[in-house]
């Protein structure tokens, strides 16, 4: 019933036990010491409530608090939260199961990148050989669309290794207002995606119009507990250590609501947490804690995931750079966190800094891609086709990123090595050494299409020419003529009728599409 | 009900099917008659040996052409298939001298003089056998005197030479010297093949075609019979 992920045996862990007990200790004192300064009312006082200490602070223009959070409150909510939480979809086969201590990785796309990138491929005309032609991909950046956000989930609903959703662009078309843009993006990647759907909030008011959209797609209030096809990703601590006043609102709202929520941090070793190791460590690992620990006095036993997007300051510019080796150090680690205290993990790797695919995108985002993956996060967000840090989203790079994906999930298969296996190859080996050619081949083929071997680089060209991009390009358009399963007539005009703001040009049932 | 056992026999050919205990590429084929037990039915039910060659054996082999090249079949479906006719042209071997039928002809096969080489020699002996062609292995690391000898005795239509080092490829031009001071160079056609060579050594040293692998040997060997028709 859900979907397999890749299991990871043997997680690859980079602190010693006794390095995880340091930031752990080291975390929990920060929290008592500076605390964090709480920019939401509420907060302070649910923390005040159950015995933290909490002060006001005067700014000239914020009414803020320090809030000094004591271990047990922690402790105890990392007792509370649930080990294991399940994420729902609107085809049941698609459910992901997530158990804290199982380092099931899932792979998932995201998130909300402002650039579109589109590619064409002129052709080229050698200046000292006009005979000579090549095909080189163009690309052409643009601002994203909700037309762009279907045609994503479309093409993630047929990736094969992506397990779930994460809006990958942010919708920017004339007619989406802060009041309806949360509605027509949580619909566009509902309707074109029958796996898991995440999203950040926009707006805390459309809050309730996006969970009863999803009520009428599962059926009822106790469906979507049953199948919660959506959930939620909060940054609700800004690093270093402060409580937001408007996502803490939308984190508390969500937890009273029992729906699955990432608490997510993500601080810049060099900026915003310090850039030594240790450092970043111990303060994004004591901001996850504070957000959890919200959570679980806001509604014990809410679903929450450990989320970590830690990154390294570039030295030139001072802005995030995904693609350094550090960056995967950092998230590797908190798995190993999220692992210790039995919570599930949300991670990132695959962003890169590179702004264009390429070889540098490549390069960039496997290194991460394979290193992150070997740790055993539950929820990788992997980031099928960002480029430039966070800004820029290609659907060609994702196509490419789901030939990767394949690739390492093949890698990781466990080794078939056993008894049977055993007699097998005495079998094959005393025929074979007595044929004239001594040539396996012949048992090649009972493997050839059973999937226990794989397959040559899906994007490989003829002879010299490198075709990656132009063959990746047709496997996308051979995607996006396969088609997806939308939610149905019945509950499409239901959703159209009971929730305001979706745009009319999203009903795939209206006239003219 | 010979028409069956014929288009079986292609059927199976297309599968890459030896025997019954083979599987193929569809599902459930174990148990069921492979190529070599068919090819005896159909001796049995009397059907001519040229009906079971073109309209079974040949007609599969083009198919699994078609579709290697479209990508559909790789290079062991190619092999398995081409291994099921191999072994069905023995079986035939008898019956044809019988009757008088021409195969394609005898094609020698043979690795150079110090070369030890033999798994592209090996597959390119399995494509030509399937392809109709009664092969001749002479194996690795032979001496000219020896290809010289069996030239001349046993009269193949064809000579394969393969080498992969460029310290054996030279022997291929020694081996055609010898054929010419014999006078055996215009009774039997040179293919060379191998890393080491090209195209332009092919002509250097006055072989009569080269070849990149097992699937253009056929070809070639195919438009041979073109010019002998
Ligand atoms: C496998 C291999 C070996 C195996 C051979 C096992 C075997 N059973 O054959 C072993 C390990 C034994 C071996 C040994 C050596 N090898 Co070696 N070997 C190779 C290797 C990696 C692959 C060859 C191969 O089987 N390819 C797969 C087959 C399917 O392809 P193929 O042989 O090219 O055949 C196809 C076509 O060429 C064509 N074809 C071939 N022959 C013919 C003939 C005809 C008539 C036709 C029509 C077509 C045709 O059709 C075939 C099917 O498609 C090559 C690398 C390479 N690039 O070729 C080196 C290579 C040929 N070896 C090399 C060397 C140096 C050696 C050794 C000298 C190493 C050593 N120092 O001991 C010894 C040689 C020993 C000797 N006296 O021969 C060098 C040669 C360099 C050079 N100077 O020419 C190569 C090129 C590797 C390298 N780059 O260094 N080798």
């Amino acid at each position: 019933m859900s979907r397999e992920g890749i299991l990871i045996d043997t997680p690859y862990e980079r602190m010693t036990e006794k390095q995880v007990t340091q930031i752990h200790q080291a975390s929990m004192e920060i929290l008592g010491d500076p605390g964090l300064m709480c920019f939401n009312r509420q907060a302070a006082e649910i923390f005040g409530d159950n015995g933290a200490e909490v002060s006001s602070v005067t700014t000239s223009d914020h009414s803020c608090w320090l809030v000094k959070v004591p271990e047990k409150l922690v402790v105890d909510a990392l007792d509370n939260a649930p080990k294991t939480v399940k994420l729902g979809a609107r085809n049941p086969d698609n459910t992901l199961v997530m158990n804290g201590e199982v380092p099931r990785v899932y792979f998932i796309s995201g998130s909300e990148t402002n650039i579109w990138l589109d590619v064409d491929f002129p052709t080229y005309v050698k200046k000292s050989d006009p005979s000579a032609e090549i095909q080189v991909p163009e690309f052409h950046p643009r601002r994203g669309t909700v037309a762009d956000l279907c045609q994503s989930a479309h093409v993630c609903e047929h990736l094969e290794t992506l397990d779930g959703y994460i809006r990958t662009v942010n919708i920017q078309d004339k007619d989406i207002t802060e009041d309806n843009k949360d509605v027509n993006k949580f619909f566009a990647s509902l309707n074109n995606t029958t796996k898991h759907v995440m999203s950040g909030l926009t707006n805390l008011k459309q809050l309730d119009n996006v969970v009863n959209m999803a009520k009428l797609i599962v059926g009822g209030e106790e469906e979507l507990k049953d199948n919660p096809i959506i959930s939620f990703i909060t940054c609700l601590v800004k690093s270093p250590l402060q409580f937001v006043e408007d996502t803490t609102d939308t984190f508390i709202e969500i937890c009273r609501r029992g729906l699955p929520v990432v608490v997510s941090s993500s601080p810049q070793a060099g900026s915003t947490a310090p850039i030594k190791e240790a450092g970043i460590m111990a303060q994004i690992n004591a901001e996850v804690l504070a957000g959890i620990t919200l959570g679980q006095l806001v509604n014990k036993g809410t679903p929450v995931i450990y989320g970590s997007v830690p990154v390294r300051a570039r030295m030139d510019t001072l802005g995030d750079s995904y693609g350094s080796v550090e960056t995967s150090q950092y998230n590797v680690d908190c798995v190993q966190m999220a692992r210790f205290y039995k919570i599930p993990n949300y991670s990132t790797s695959g962003v890169c800094d590179a702004k264009i695919p390429g070889q540098q995108a490549s390069i960039e985002r496997l290194f991460s891609d394979i290193l992150v993956t070997l740790s055993g996060p539950q929820y990788l967000h992997c980031a099928y086709g960002l480029l430039d840090c966070n800004s820029i989203f290609c659907l060609l790079q994702a196509v490419l990123d789901d030939a990767h994906f394949k690739m390492i999930k093949f890698f990781l298969r466990p080794p078939r090595i056993n008894e049977t296996e055993i007699t097998e190859v005495f079998r094959q080996i005393r025929e074979v050494v007595a044929t004239p050619q001594k040539l396996y081949i012949r048992h090649i083929r009972p493997v050839l299409r059973s999937g226990e071997i794989s397959m040559s680089y899906p994007f490989e060209g003829d002879g010299e020419t490198d075709s990656v991009f132009v063959l990746a390009h047709e496997r996308m358009k051979e995607l996006l003529a396969k088609p997806v399963e939308h939610i149905d007539r019945a509950t499409t005009s239901k959703i159209f009728n009971e929730i305001p703001g979706l745009l009319p040009r999203l009903n795939v049932y209206e006239e003219g599409r | 009900m010979s028409e069956d056992i014929v288009a079986a026999l292609k059927d199976n050919v297309i599968q890459g099917r030896r025997t019954k205990d083979d599987e193929g590429i569809e599902e459930d084929m174990t148990g069921t008659p492979g190529v070599l037990e068919l090819i005896q039915e159909a001796l049995d039910r009397g059907i001519p040996t040229e009906v079971i060659i073109t309209q079974g054996l040949t007609a599969g082999m083009q198919v699994v052409g078609e579709k290697f090249s479209t990508k559909e079949y790789f290079i062991p479906d190619m092999l398995a298939s081409a291994e099921a006719v191999g072994a069905a042209m023995d079986v035939l071997k008898p019956y044809l001298e019988a009757s008088n039928v021409e195969t394609k002809g005898k094609f020698a096969i043979v690795t150079v003089k110090g070369d030890i080489h033999d798994i592209g020699k090996n597959i390119v002996s399995i494509l030509l056998k399937g392809a109709g062609y009664e092969v001749e292995d002479l194996g690795t690391d032979v001496p000219t005197e020896k290809i010289v000898e069996f030239v001349m005795e046993d009269h193949p239509d064809y000579l394969g030479l393969s080498a992969l080092l460029t310290t054996t490829m030279v022997v291929m031009g020694e081996v055609i010297e010898a054929l010419k001071e014999n006078g055996l160079m215009d009774k039997v056609k040179v293919l060379i093949g191998g890393a080491a060579v090209s195209d332009e050594y092919a002509k250097e040293i006055g072989a009569d075609a080269y070849c990149v692998d097992g699937f253009d040997a056929v070809k070639v060997l195919d438009a041979f019979q073109g010019t002998k028709a």
